[in-house]
């Protein structure tokens, strides 16, 4: 490829290739406080689907060791997330070091909350508030559950803030770094934000979970305790590769429901959601 | 007859009220509740007709209500989703 990064983030060594600059560009200066890996796990291509195309209307494939075949392809002025995106693909295709759950975590020393659910449920946005309040930020898209000891392993990429997050994410922490705000993606209004230096510093401490959280954001301030049953299965269904991890991840999974407390939580604000996790976590 | 998998093809997981059980020949895991696992353990160690399921429960586990139609209808879930074959 004419433009390629590598970088490190957690356990996992990504090589970016990209036919343009941009996104690269883009990439090197948001994830520069990141260490490069030894061995690239992953190779993320972002390809024109045409030689022209290049430079009439760009448009970027997403690429890789993994591909989806009906992935859409981006325009070039969301590179960054297609770049994003490409990566997301590869781990949640292709990684089987650990158990991957589609969710966000926030630690306090070697201590984490898990925070799991739907797109839009508030989990991204609600891991940059606590990151804010000064929790380490293990990752808000993919929680790596280690097959043995149950750790969370850090996973600390871009904060991916979508639409009204942007706004309220932007005025907590100004102090913070971000991308550009990329308007008129499939997914609305995306801002990335850098993880703070604690979460950079700390990517190779994992932490043990001792809460999974549901969050659901626009309701009025409640908890509820889940039985583990109905924890579990929705854990397999936010995971990327239970299947593919066969009874190695049915014994992590089965382990971390049995081991850890669930609960239903709701919020109708992000002020709320923080101090609603700070109790949950006083009161464990 | 009902035949069940033998006691190593199971990975059972007991969670609050429900059990996970990894189905190991096909790879899939299942979430159930009782009576189960209490079926696929006594079909664990042999294949039985319906009545001798249910005498084996109701000496295993002592029911005061033994109730033929409704073992049948779990029986058949099991059938339903390949843990059991008839």
């Amino acid at each position: 490829m004419k433009h390629s990064l590598r970088l490190r983030v957690g356990p996992v060594g990504f090589r970016i290739g990209s036919d343009w600059h941009g996104p690269i560009d883009a990439l090197a200066d948001l994830y520069r406080d990141y260490p490069q890996p030894e061995v690239s796990d992953f190779t993320v291509r972002l390809e024109a689907p045409a030689p022209w195309r290049r430079v009439v209307r760009p448009t970027i494939v997403l690429g890789g060791d993994y591909m989806v075949p009906d992935a859409a392809p981006l325009p070039l002025r969301h590179g960054l997330l297609a770049a994003e995106m490409a990566m997301n693909l590869q781990v949640a295709l292709g990684h089987r070091r650990h158990l991957l759950l589609h969710a966000a975590a926030v630690a306090r020393d070697d201590r984490c909350m898990i925070l799991t659910g739907e797109s839009g449920a508030g989990k991204s946005t609600l891991a940059a508030m606590l990151m804010a309040e000064g929790w380490r930020l293990l990752g808000d898209e993919f929680v790596l559950v280690d097959l043995v000891s149950g750790a969370a392993h850090p996973f600390p990429r871009l904060v991916s803030l979508k639409n009204e997050s942007v706004t309220a994410v932007t005025a907590r922490l100004p102090a913070a770094r971000f991308g550009p705000v990329l308007e008129g993606t499939p997914k609305g209004t995306i801002r990335h934000l850098v993880p703070d230096a604690r979460a950079i510093a700390g990517m190779d401490v994992p932490a043990m979970p001792v809460a999974i959280l549901f969050p659901r954001f626009g309701a009025a301030r409640d908890v509820r305790p889940m039985e583990a049953g109905e924890a579990f299965v929705r854990l397999t269904q936010a995971s990327t590769n239970y299947t593919a991890l066969g009874e190695t991840g049915f014994r992590a999974l089965t382990g971390l429901v049995g081991r850890v407390p669930a609960m239903a939580i709701d919020y109708p604000d992000g002020a709320t959601g923080v101090a609603l996790v700070e109790d949950l976590w006083r009161a464990r | 007859m009902f035949r069940g998998p033998p006691a190593d093809a199971l990975i059972a997981a007991p969670l609050g009220e429900l059990v996970a059980l990894y189905h190991r020949p096909s790879g899939q895991t299942h979430v159930v509740a009782p009576p189960a696992p209490e079926i696929l353990a006594a079909l664990a160690e042999g294949p039985l007709t319906l009545d001798a399921l249910l005498a084996r429960l109701a000496r295993d586990y002592d029911l005061a209500d033994p109730d033929r139609e409704a073992l049948a209808a779990r029986v058949a879930e099991l059938v339903a989703v390949g843990m059991v074959e008839a």
